[in-house]
């Protein structure tokens, strides 16, 4: 807001007579400036330590503690200073803002110290500049995040349930912190007892054993004891399956439990017994069989439930994943040049083992990997160089970069979760600002609609318009002057798009900011609001929600009562809707308040159509913050 | 091949840096230039204003502009923040010239505080004459329409986008017109010091207007 350069205000004023000449109405009194116009210094003792400064420096911010009456509740007769009980140190950042427009962040300080002092002298934090920014947003994550892991050990479930707790909130406590009671221990050890039982047998059953008696090939154990290890396998499945079902039930939200990794690790675990249970001993669909039994190696990962360290890997790699991805990319494509140029290196040998492209793939993985296992070697001259240049750039393309990779894998995600925070934040604070600047633009829309800029007598106004600074009385003065010169108004944008509407379709909005000029000195804008509320009350069975639902009711539509004689120039409309002027005995209307934009109707149908039901009309009452008065009439 | 790709981003990360600095360096040596005003009672003697007026007034100037001078671009900004609904920045422009006496590129102390001190406290004339003079953009001592149009429009500018009634493209022209209705007396389409300050004198409107400005500090 033009809050900063406040001291330029007289400059602004004077300017504006340039616009004089070619005005072509008269322009409006200036504000009549009750104090006196000379500066004084204040004081102000902060828990001791005495300040002083100017009484325009503090006025510079009339949103602020300092800068507007609230100072007042903590002026002390007796010193004819002002006391603030307060840190004296902050203190002096917080002046210093008030002088410099700036404010800075004060790096030995307790970014929540300092964050309580910015609350109480009402300065959003978003206004540190750019210098300081930085810092206070690392700070401040910091903190949060440190807060927050106390807050979640905290909460990581030694609090007590409420004792009214359902069977279903309670077993999933139990699933999700086993150590709140002995039941939940003692299943957390059996399932997880179980899981090892699985991959142990999983992995037993493949070992050769002693052979039956007459055979003399080995058997692996799985087959000589087939029994046994079917057994062992069918007790874990039902182990799991009943451990799924629990957790399915006593899950909160059920799809996103069903859609979390951990279920559906747990269903593919246990979904190859149920499939081969169905399946028929088909000759062809057991080999799939067998392929499915692979995924039994999968209940491995439900050890992740119980290792923290896992779940933590788990995390870092999918954080991690677009760098493993890049290093895949570059290796794949050393794979595919390299591959090609022994292929066709090696195509002229007799009897090679480069049958094609992709048979070369495994030997340049081999290769680059400095594995060199031996299976396939090239004979030809050419290909033994291009070899051996496939082995040194491997090192280079994979030795090399891999320590620089691991190391830079912190670097590059805390730069890159920075980096997006701070564009994300950036964003937030701009709209912060913009909004609080935009709250200062409209606060002069705002003052139009209270009445402010009435030309009569001010003295019917004062306790309904808010409490304003002389800075921004003669800001809005500044700016009905402009209006005067060029003989037309400030809106804001969702009125100028609905005029827009209106005047593309043929018809006129009635707009009461259009009222509010009108109305000189006959309604203040208390007897207005007072005269809404009349009616809001008149009629009782239309329900008034502000700023919240709409709702319409069947209107109906009354003949406006004649005689209202309403010279204006904006639209006719307003003579014929005039609802402020009139008596209520003559009809009771209704209105609903609508936050969203309204519809435009026709409004010159209104009048003449007396028995027209469901049409609403359309009155702004204000240009934004303030609630939208549809006005239904009934007979 | 990653190695390549990592140079080359680090490659054009400094020259961006290398390129800002150069500029803040420009912006530096350029706040450097400092300007004293001249003595206070000097001041006084020559402008309308009392020692603490002036005081006072030096003090704000000298708390947005500390090297003493203030050059068109942050004079832009300072009028922009009171008009945050559209765009002052023209009207700025030619503000700047009319307070720019000595055609110098930059408003010092002085200039700012006699401009200041006939708009606020002159006579109707010189009121009118320095109006007349920020109207007459190439100083030439007539105004024609062209010159008249584009104040007009660098005021409608100011009014923003979101008006009502809605801005047409020919509102600033129809103003134009009307003004030169009243101004040019004898219709040769321009119009002089005399014509202004004769129309001027005759509209009942503007005489009150020029007075309602006199105690804006």
């Amino acid at each position: 807001m033009a809050a900063g350069v406040a001291t330029w205000m007289p400059f602004a004023r004077a300017a504006a007579v340039g616009w004089l000449p070619l005005a072509q109405k008269t322009m409006p009194k200036p504000p009549v400036d009750k104090k006196s116009r000379s500066d004084e210094i204040l004081f102000v003792n902060v828990s001791g330590l005495r300040f002083q400064t100017w009484k325009n420096t503090l006025d510079r911010y009339p949103d602020t503690l300092l800068g507007s009456s609230e100072k007042e509740f903590f002026y002390n007769e007796e010193t004819q200073e002002y006391f603030f009980d307060r840190d004296p140190e902050m203190f002096r950042h917080i002046l210093n803002f008030f002088r410099t427009g700036k404010l800075h962040y004060p790096r030995h300080e307790c970014i929540q110290a300092f964050e309580e002092e910015l609350a109480f002298y009402g300065i959003i934090p978003e206004i540190i500049g750019d210098c300081c920014m930085e810092e206070y947003r690392d700070r401040k994550k910091e903190n949060q995040e440190r807060l927050a892991e106390d807050t979640e050990a905290e909460n990581a479930g030694d609090a007590p349930l409420p004792p009214d707790a359902t069977l279903r909130e309670r077993l999933w406590r139990a699933f999700e912190n086993p150590h709140t009671s002995t039941m939940a221990l003692v299943f957390y050890y059996v399932t997880g007892f179980f899981i090892a039982v699985s991959v142990i047998a999983n992995v037993v059953e493949t070992v050769p054993c002693r052979p039956i008696k007459g055979s003399i090939k080995d058997l692996p154990c799985g087959e000589k004891f087939s029994v046994a290890f079917s057994c062992l396998d069918t007790a874990c499945v039902l182990i799991f399956s009943f451990e799924y079902l629990m957790r399915l039930y006593a899950a909160p939200s059920r799809c996103d439990f069903a859609r979390s990794v951990m279920s559906v690790i747990d269903v593919v675990a246990i979904l190859p017994f149920y499939i081969g249970l169905v399946m028929p001993e088909n000759e062809e669909v057991s080999g799939a069989f067998v392929t499915l039994r692979v995924f039994r190696v999968f209940r491995i990962f439900k050890f992740s439930r119980h290792s923290q360290g896992l779940r933590i890997l788990g995390c870092t790699l999918q954080a991690c994943a677009s760098e493993l991805g890049f290093l895949l990319f570059s290796l794949t494509m050393a794979v595919i040049i390299f591959a090609t140029v022994m292929f066709y290196a090696e195509k002229g040998t007799k009897g090679t083992t480069f049958s094609s492209i992709p048979a070369s793939f495994w030997y340049t993985i081999v290769t680059m990997t400095t594995l060199g296992y031996g299976d396939m070697v090239p004979d030809s001259i050419a290909g033994k160089i291009f070899g051996s240049i496939c082995s040194l750039s491997g090192v280079l393309v994979i030795a090399l970069p891999v320590p620089v990779i691991v190391s830079n894998f912190a670097r590059i995600y805390h730069q890159n979760q920075r980096a997006d925070k701070m564009r994300a934040q950036q964003k937030v604070r701009q709209a912060r600002i913009r909004m609080a600047k935009k709250g200062a633009t409209n606060a002069f829309l705002q003052h139009k609609e209270d009445g402010g800029l009435q030309d009569g007598d001010g003295d019917s106004t004062p306790l309904c318009v808010k409490n304003r600074s002389a800075f921004e009385h003669q800001h809005h003065h500044l700016l009905h002057c402009l209006e005067k010169t060029t003989n037309h108004e400030f809106t804001d944008e969702v009125t100028y798009s609905e005029v827009c509407v209106t005047d593309s379709v043929g018809f006129r909005t009635s707009r009461s900011t259009s009222l509010s000029s009108q109305q000189g000195a006959t309604t203040t804008c208390c007897s207005r609001r007072a005269k809404r509320r009349a009616f809001r009350l008149a009629n009782s069975t239309v329900s008034v929600s502000r700023g919240s639902v709409q709702e319409l009711d069947t209107l109906h539509v009354t003949k406006t009562p004649a005689g209202t004689q309403y010279p204006q120039s904006r639209s006719s409309l307003n003579a014929r809707t005039e609802n402020l002027k009139l008596n209520c005995d003559d009809y009771t209307a209704a209105i609903i308040s609508i936050p969203t934009p309204p519809a435009n109707t026709p409004d010159e149908s209104l009048p003449n159509s007396p028995a027209i039901p469901g049409i609403l009309r359309n009155s702004r009452s204000s240009t934004f913050n303030t609630q939208e008065t549809v006005k239904i009439s009934s007979l | 091949m990653g190695l390549v790709m990592g140079t080359f981003s680090m490659q054009s990360n400094k020259q961006d840096r290398t390129y800002r600095k150069d500029k803040i360096d420009d912006d530096f040596e350029m706040s450097i230039v400092c300007h004293r005003p001249e003595g206070l009672d000097k001041l006084e003697a020559q402008s309308n204003f009392s020692k603490r007026e002036l005081q006072v007034l030096y003090r704000g100037f000298k708390n947005e502009c500390p090297s003493g001078v203030v050059n068109e671009d942050t004079f832009k900004q300072i009028y922009a923040q009171f008009f945050p609904h559209g765009d002052a920045s023209s009207y700025a422009h030619y503000l700047f010239d009319a307070f720019d006496s000595a055609h110098s590129g930059s408003i010092k102390f002085e200039d700012f505080v006699m401009a200041l001190s006939i708009l606020l406290r002159g006579s109707v004339r010189e009121k009118l004459t320095w109006t007349f003079n920020l109207y007459d953009i190439n100083r030439d001592g007539y105004i024609n329409k062209e010159e008249m149009t584009d104040i007009v429009r660098a005021i409608y500018d100011m009014m923003g986008k979101y008006t009502y009634p809605a801005l047409k493209t020919d509102t600033p022209k129809q103003h134009v017109d009307a003004f030169f209705q009243k101004m040019d007396k004898n219709r040769d389409g321009v119009v002089t010091l005399d014509e202004f300050i004769l129309s001027c004198q005759e509209d009942e409107n503007i005489m009150r207007s020029l007075q309602l400005f006199e105690n804006v500090i």
